[in-house]
């Protein structure tokens, strides 16, 4: 790959019917010299498709690779609009900085809450035929025939009454100059040929050879590296550091303050300006918080479970009259820790800063907010500035709202103005500046009759709001939504599954100093765990098989239930599991999808084995099911993680793990076999990279009750002694 | 100056002798195929070959090494994707982010090397690397189909 290399962007979008004038920046595109040397003259057909002599379709893609195959999935619903050949299908990413020259051509950037795909499906799509009807016309045009008795398969034009043919590649040029057609109309998904294929990723052969260049391997003449060490008490700050102890150590450029909590050594290697930071005396100015541990957290938390001041999302009858009724009620409360996103590829970004100009390279699943923070940091305007996206090593939300690497590796460059300088953050650096996995407690409040039917739940929860602090402007009239995912009354992103007469879902809002942050599946993974394990809890209350007391209560939620079928079914839940083989369920709906999963497990001298997993998913529509079948088993992967390990904890106000020896995840010995099941029943679109991980927790909680008779209430599991 | 052996190509490196194999890999030799994941030896990411035995490099001092001794790195497992882990990778579609994906081939053909045919336990017990978007269950079935696949003494 190579990067850096200026294009004039006049020959690059010539055609392009929303080019706008007056953009006279260079910018960089990360093309192959071969590539290049072509792109250089290649008129793009429109924003998304390029088309070259030798038939390559290159597809444009605004949102970001990160391992959640949606470079793929996108590109196959624009080729199947575009009746392109699949097998010459590329990919590439426009810059934050063109789109916004483009009036944003390619729409939003932000790849997180599974909405890659969902989102797009449609404008993707009319970019493909739009593209397909002007190669078409230019065809058409050429041989002086209606385009009515044109057709066209895999980028091969025939006139039908002449049996001539042409290629996309031969009028791609002529077709440039077509008028864009208005909107078109799109095929019927029963006839998808390319899209809802399980076709292999476009990504994988350079993943294999070590030839995927990840931000973390940027490399550009001249390129100076830097370490960051940013104080590690939230809300401290530098208190004095002694630069002179190691300006003379190898390789050491500058050693520098960048803002009130960071420190920073650039060097010419990034291991020595490591060493040269891990030597460098430091002391921190501990801050407001130092008296922040998890227990003071967790005794603010508890407060708010019979608080009075709570946001109610949900108010059906009366649970009150319910609970002092004379039925049976059944109290239980739980607790879901921090956790760190943890991406496989530390926080990394590279910068280039000259006085007119500034330019990051980076992993980010959020272009254009890296951008508008690059442009702050660099104190230019956002015009003279472009981000360059480069695949992520993960995401999982770490990388979308949070830009403070950006911000660090802009206020580095600055430093060295005209040299490039990449920032690459230890996992230590890593983990301790997360944008953690907000904590939150909940009590559930359940009244049985003496038919065991539920007649009333309260669900408190009680903790942290990502919004109040990451982006107060989704808040509404002081509530936060995203604490209630997956328990709303008729969201189409995530809507309780259940019908229960008399019900109150309620939150106190309780904001520890902690940064909380998107972690893949957000709140969905904890509330997820709590209505399904008190499912459970409320089922054996009753005595009443868990599977026939969740369907009694979904009679109405004929999607929810076709999905815990499955799983039941799947799992083989009317007859007995193997000798020892306990089993438990669990369902819930988000990120517009609907979820479900049934754990075996077993226990023996109180280890836990997870056997086998069978899950079901129906998101609607499908795009490509050998994805959707790997992000299932990714997300037990990291469902399963955050159930047995994850956990950070906090002691004087800063997180007390720094790696993976003290913040384990799971491994290969532990993985479960999963059997993945896809019903799409249409209509609508779901996301996929999500949903799933919230039902892991609760399904193989379940199982383990099931087989020690112990309710789990509180995470991580390695914390319980389960013998 | 330490000489360093790495992908048939001896080469010398004017480097603290304390530097961690990784780093010279990475930064003095280019190779950036292998990566930084954790830096103490918990991940894998980093994983070559030492003489044929899968090591993760970021706890390896580069004295530690005798000039002799061959370093492979992912770049040098094959010249063209085609040792048969990587050909088991491809057919199964293994990666997602593919980030830790370069340690993971090199812990598969590491094992494979020393044991042609692993069953589930000895896949259990040697690959021990970390995989954050949840590749294991395609990684186990792509050792078991490299193993199938026949000659996994390249590298
Ligand atoms: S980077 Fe070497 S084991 Fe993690
Ligand atoms: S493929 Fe992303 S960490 Fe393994």
């Amino acid at each position: 790959m190579t990067i850096a290399t200026k294009v004039s962007r006049r020959n690059f979008i010539v055609g392009s019917a929303a080019a706008v004038g007056g953009f006279s920046l260079g910018f960089h595109i990360p093309f192959t010299p071969e590539a290049l040397a072509q792109g250089a003259t290649i008129p793009e057909v429109n924003a998304w498709v390029v088309i070259k002599p030798d038939e390559t379709v290159v597809i444009r893609i605004a949102r970001s690779e990160m391992g959640q195959g949606t470079l793929t999935g996108l590109a196959q619903l624009v080729a199947e609009e575009l009746e392109c050949d699949w097998s010459k299908v590329t990919t590439e990413y426009p810059s934050p900085g063109q789109n916004l020259a483009r009036n944003r051509v390619w729409g939003n950037y932000s790849t997180g809450g599974s909405r890659g795909i969902r989102e797009s499906h449609d404008y993707v799509r009319q970019g493909g035929a739009a593209a397909r009807e002007m190669l078409v016309a230019a065809a058409a045009a050429e041989w002086k025939v209606p385009r009515s008795e044109c057709s066209v398969s895999k980028g091969v034009i025939t006139h039908n009454p002449s049996k001539r043919t042409t290629t996309y590649g031969k009028v791609a040029e002529a077709a440039a100059k077509q008028t864009p057609p208005g909107n078109i109309a799109l095929k019927d998904p029963k006839n998808w040929t390319i899209a809802g294929k399980p076709l292999p990723r476009l990504d994988t052969a350079d993943k294999l050879t070590g030839k995927q260049v990840y931000g973390a391997d940027l490399k550009f003449p001249g390129m100076l590296n830097a370490a960051v060490r940013a104080c590690p008490h939230f809300g401290g700050k530098v208190a004095s550091f002694d630069a002179a102890a190691v300006s003379g150590m190898p390789g050491v450029k500058k050693i520098v303050k960048i803002d009130d909590t960071t420190v920073a050594v650039i060097a010419d290697t990034w291991w020595r300006a490591k060493t040269a930071l891990d030597a460098l005396p430091v002391t921190w100015d501990e801050g407001p918080n130092k008296d922040v541990s998890t227990a003071s957290i967790a005794e603010m938390l508890k407060a708010g479970l019979d608080a009075n001041d709570a946001f109610v999302s949900t108010k059906v009858g009366d649970v009150q009259a319910q609970f002092s009724g004379g039925g049976k009620v059944v109290t239980a409360t739980y607790a879901f820790p921090y956790q760190n996103h943890a991406t496989m590829e530390p926080m990394n970004a590279t910068a280039l800063y000259t006085p007119d100009r500034c330019e990051v390279w980076v992993p980010t699943q959020n272009g254009e907010s890296s951008l508008a923070v690059a442009a702050e940091a660099a104190g230019l305007p956002v015009q003279k500035c472009d981000v360059h996206k480069v695949h992520l090593g993960g995401g999982f939300g770490r990388r979308g709202n949070f830009q403070d690497y950006v911000r660090q590796a802009v206020l580095l460059a600055k430093e060295v103005p005209g040299t490039h300088v990449k920032l690459l953050w230890t996992r230590e650096e890593d983990m301790l500046h997360g944008a953690y996995h907000p904590t939150t407690q909940c009590k559930m409040t359940g009244a049985l009759d003496a038919q065991g039917n539920l007649t009333a739940l309260h669900m408190r929860i009680s903790g942290q709001s990502i919004l109040a602090t990451v982006r107060p402007e989704g808040m509404q009239g002081g509530m936060d939504p995203v604490v209630f995912q997956g328990l709303t009354a008729s969201s189409p992103e995530g809507h309780l599954g259940y019908t229960i007469p008399n019900l109150v879902i309620d939150h106190a809002m309780r904001n520890p100093p902690i940064p909380p942050g998107f972690w893949r599946g957000v709140n969905l993974n904890q509330n997820a765990i709590y209505v399904e394990s008190f499912m459970d809890e409320l089922a054996h209350a009753a005595g009443v098989d868990p599977l026939e007391f969740r369907r009694k209560l979904m009679a109405k939620h004929p999607k929810h239930l076709a999905v815990l079928n499955a799983v039941a079914e799947g799992v083989g839940w009317d007859k007995a599991p193997p000798q020892g083989v306990h089993r438990g369920l669990a369902q819930i709906m988000g990120f517009g999808s609907y979820v479900a999963a049934a754990a075996e497990v077993s226990v023996t001298d109180g280890r836990l084995k997870i056997h086998r997993i069978v899950a079901a998913t129906d998101p609607g529509h499908m795009v490509n099911p050998a994805q959707i079948e790997r992000q299932v088993e990714g997300s037990f992967v990291y469902g399963l993680s955050a159930s047995l390990y994850g956990e950070c904890t906090v002691k004087n106000g800063r997180i007390e793990q720094e790696n993976f020896d003290t913040y384990d995840v799971l491994r290969m010995a532990e993985m479960p076999a999963v059997e993945t099941i896809i019903l799409p029943s249409g209509g609508f679109w779901g996301g996929v990279g999500e949903p799933t991980i919230a039902v892991a927790a609760p399904a193989v909680l379940n199982a383990l009750f099931a087989a020690t008779g112990k309710r789990i209430r509180t995470l991580p599991l390695k914390n319980h002694d389960l013998a | 100056m330490a000489r360093l052996t790495i992908n048939g190509e001896a080469r010398d490196f004017d480097v603290d002798p304390e530097t961690p194999l990784l780093w010279v890999i990475r930064e003095q030799a280019g190779l950036t195929g292998t990566k930084f994941g954790c830096g103490i030896a918990q991940c894998g990411a980093c994983t070559v070959h030492i003489d044929g035995i899968a090591t993760r490099s970021c706890a390896m001092p580069i004295n530690a090494i005798a000039p002799e001794q061959k370093i492979v790195t992912i770049e040098g497992l094959s010249p063209d994707g085609s040792h048969p882990v990587q050909k088991a990778w491809l057919a199964l579609d293994v990666p997602q982010c593919g980030y830790c994906q370069p340690g993971m081939i090199m812990a598969a053909a590491g094992l494979l090397q020393q044991n042609p045919n692993p069953n589930d336990e000895d896949i259990s017990a040697e690959i021990t690397n970390i995989c954050r978007c949840g590749t294991y269950n395609r990684v186990r079935a792509a050792i078991k189909e490299a193993a199938k696949g026949g000659s996994t003494q390249a590298g």
